[in-house]
């Protein structure tokens, strides 16, 4: 999420390629957060503690 | 100029009306004051419908494409420049060096003569960088909604050297496969435009004119098999047009194609597959192995081979599949898209 | 690109497929569903079943939503778009998918019906503002990931008091597909459940307990090729020990408890449950969203007394038996010769979720040649 626009919108962002997006469907976002995004709307925020522990289970399955 | 009219073109603020297509003066004022003032060279001057061409040393290439894409106007470009470089290019994908264009109008009625005179202009100077003059060229005018602003084709003619047999059936197993450059930032500068989708971060189309890649290829590796530009359909439909025509099996290395991340994000936002959007300003070449080191060493020298790099093989297969080696190292076919990509909504 | 690039990294790719072929137990067969067209598609465009062991094998689920709409409903759309009045907007999946006699939204407009492709419906609601004297309909499709977009819609259309649109509603649930599938005899049992993604971050993980209960071990996966592997592995220990639960693969991105705001949105605009005909499992009751009374107005079935005929799937065409996992693409006798995206015949090749066509694009040059099979 790269900027929070009137009307519960926001620009996001993907590798420096950015689109509109509603915020109608999630609480609590702000810039610099990551969203799941779909038709136009960012459905789910991205938790990184939870992104860590998912990276750290599979490295852990992967035997690393 | 103006001394046969009663008035100078309004081009400011005029429209294109269907008097201009008519074949009276109002279309001779058009053609004098708006198209001849930008495009003006010798040969256009002769004023006869046909341009009369000095001999030419060596065997003979002829090109034609038809422009109509919308928007008119793009970042890193326009339908004008486009239509110059796009049909330089076709003629340069048989190591032909390109001569002399022609270039045919559609206009729609209402189409603001600013646009026109804009879009003239950015044709005469694509022309003049290239070295290739327009020599030739026509004008009809259509009703209004019949043309999306205009379309324009252009048709070049251009010359091969001898020795040079530069072919899409040339192809040969063993053969190196080169990318001169990024994929997909043409196509996605073209979707950058188009209501309903907009990106913060300009991503400029990269049209170009290669001919001069081209010439300085030929010129260091005569035993080119082909050289073709991935445009409509983009990578994919390219290399399997090849494949077909050549009836060999392609294999490309995923992890060596180059894309700038920005032209990446995009896709990924809109679910579309980069290998299957339009360039204007890439080439890919079929180069005999024992060559590809000193082709890959010329293409990077030329500022639009900058980032040129070996992406892969050709393989002998009766079926001719397109085949991509993932990163992950797993392989998977290069889909023949049958129309164009409708962006994915899941 | 963050959160998307670490999860494709190729060592640890074949680090977790051989952990997966590790866990193996000999003479055991491990069959999984991916319930999703997400997933099937993700896992041809990376081409990870060829990091899987042979006795690992993917069934393809009912969850593509193109793909399960019997070819009547589709007949409707087409109707709408060729009303002068009406806008038809849709997403760029449903333009090429064929109703009866392999008539599309796409040939449709080529005849001058004004069908247009949107990214969003807050882009049909745009149309909807600019075209005030025409009647537009945005055609909803999807199941629950989707369907919160055209809630919102539905809600942004009664407070703005727009007059000329509704929803050509065709949304689906999950969960009762997923039911259709385990209540079919099937000549080989289901041992797994890869779960949907984004289907979960709006329904969330709970309603997948019934199936755990039932027999199946469920992971819920992200689309990303170590999403896949890693719920592949985590659906083989469990199937290997003898449990069956629900597990969260994709947690940064969804919780068990789904999300309330675009439960909310749903539940206002389209709480009823109708029973609803899908291709492959014909009627299911209560498997169809339903538009609310107070939204009656921009529900195009009864805005403009459309009356649904059931067409039956064209004959040969497997897609019935494809989307329920009882056949293989390739087992379709229509498969790569008169059925191919460039002209296909029935939904399950045309849309970029469904698995003949993801079969087709990505993986053909596994299957056995037969006859004249180019690339092309």
């Amino acid at each position: 999420m790269v900027e929070l626009l009137p009307g519960n919108m926001a620009r996001v962002s993907v590798g420096g390629a950015g689109q509109l997006a509603s915020l109608a469907l999630v609480e609590g976002v702000v810039v610099g957060d990551y969203v799941l995004l779909h038709v136009g709307f960012a459905i789910s925020r991205i938790d990184e503690a939870e992104a860590r522990t998912t990276m750290a289970r599979i490295a852990e399955f992967a035997g690393r | 100029m103006s001394g046969r009219f009663t008035r100078p073109l309004d081009i400011a603020g005029g429209r294109v009306e269907m008097t201009h297509g008519g074949g009276g003066r109002a279309m001779v004022q058009l053609v004098a004051e708006l198209f001849q003032a930008e495009l003006g060279n010798p040969i256009l001057a002769q004023g006869n419908d046909a341009a009369l061409l000095p001999p030419a040393a060596g065997r003979l290439v002829m090109s034609t494409d038809a422009y109509v894409v919308s928007p008119l106007f793009f970042p890193g470009g326009d339908i004008g420049s486009m239509a110059v470089h796009g049909t330089i290019n076709d003629i340069a994908m048989s190591g032909a060096q390109p001569l002399y264009l022609s270039a045919a109008f559609i206009l729609e009625e209402g189409l603001p003569l600013a646009d026109l005179a804009r879009i003239v202009a950015s044709m005469a100077r694509a022309s003049r960088e290239a070295g290739v003059p327009i020599v030739t060229g026509d004008t009809k005018v259509v009703e209004r909604g019949k043309a999306d602003g205009l379309f324009i084709t252009t048709t070049g003619v251009g010359v091969v050297a001898d020795g040079l047999m530069i072919a899409g059936d040339a192809i040969r197993s063993g053969d190196v496969i080169l990318l001169s450059g990024s994929i997909g930032d043409h196509g996605i500068a073209i979707l950058s435009q188009r209501e309903g989708l907009s990106f913060s971060v300009p991503i400029e189309s990269d049209s170009a004119a290669v001919h001069g890649l081209v010439a300085d290829m030929v010129a260091a590796v005569p035993e080119i098999r082909c050289l073709r530009d991935p445009t409509r359909g983009g990578l994919s439909a390219t290399l399997n047009e090849l494949a077909t025509q050549s009836g060999v099996g392609l294999v490309i290395e995923e992890s060596a194609i180059p894309i700038l991340p920005v032209v990446r994000g995009a896709c990924e936002i809109l679910g579309l597959d980069p290998l299957g959007i339009a360039n204007e300003g890439k080439l890919i070449a079929f180069c005999p192995p024992e060559h590809a080191e000193a082709l890959l060493a010329v293409m990077r020298a030329h500022p639009l081979g900058r980032d040129a790099a070996v992406i892969g093989v050709a393989i002998e297969d009766p079926r001719r599949f397109v085949r991509l080696r993932t990163t992950l190292g797993t392989e998977r076919v290069i889909d023949w898209m049958f129309g164009a990509q409708l962006p994915r909504i899941c | 690109m963050r959160f998307i690039e670490e999860y494709r990294d190729s060592g640890l790719a074949h680090d977790l497929a051989a952990a997966i072929a590790a866990a193996c137990q000999p003479q055991r067969d491990y069959v999984l569903m991916e319930v999703c067209g997400g997933h099937t598609h993700s896992f041809a465009r990376h081409g990870l079943e060829e990091l899987l062991p042979e006795r690992v094998r993917l069934v393809h689920g009912p969850g593509c939503p193109v793909c399960v709409l019997p070819a009547g409903r589709i007949d409707a759309a087409i109707a709408l778009a060729r009303n002068s009045d009406v806008i038809l907007c849709s997403y760029g999946d449903m333009m090429r998918v064929p109703g009866s006699k392999r008539a599309t939204l796409i040939a449709a407009k080529a005849v001058g019906a004004d069908v247009r492709m949107v990214l969003s419906t807050l882009d049909a609601l745009g149309i909807a503002r600019a075209n005030p004297e025409r009647e537009v309909v945005f055609l909803g499709i999807g199941f629950e990931t989707t369907a919160p977009g055209t809630a919102v819609a539905l809600q942004i259309a009664r407070s703005d008091r727009l007059t000329n649109f509704s929803v050509l509603n065709n949304h689906l649930l999950t969960p009762p597909a997923i039911r259709a599938v385990l209540a079919m005899p099937a000549d080989t049992p289901l041992h797994g459940l890869i779960a949907p993604g984004h289907v979960s971050a709006v329904i969330g993980t709970r309603v997948y307990d019934e199936f755990a209960v039932g027999g199946q071990a469920v992971v819920v996966a992200g689309f990303e090729p170590l999403d896949l592997l890693q719920s592949v592995l985590m659906l083989i220990r469990q199937i290997n020990a003898g449990v069956a639960r629900v597990e969260n693969g994709y947690s940064r991105a969804l919780n068990a408890d789904g999300n309330r705001l675009a439960l909310a949105a749903i539940a206002e605009t389209m709480p009823g449950r109708r029973a609803f005909e899908w291709r492959g499992f014909g009627l299911l009751p209560e498997s169809g969203m339903q538009i609310a009374e107070d939204f009656a107005e921009f529900d195009a079935e009864r805005r403009f007394a459309l009356n649904y005929v059931s067409v039956p799937d064209p004959k040969s065409c497997i897609c019935a038996d494809v989307v329920r996992g009882a056949r293989v693409p390739e087992a379709c006798k229509l498969f790569g010769t008169v059925c191919t995206p460039d002209d296909p015949v029935g939904p399950c090749m045309v849309s970029s979720e469904g698995a003949c066509a993801a079969q087709w694009r990505y993986g053909r040059h596994r299957l056995a040649p037969s006859g004249e099979q180019i690339s092309a």
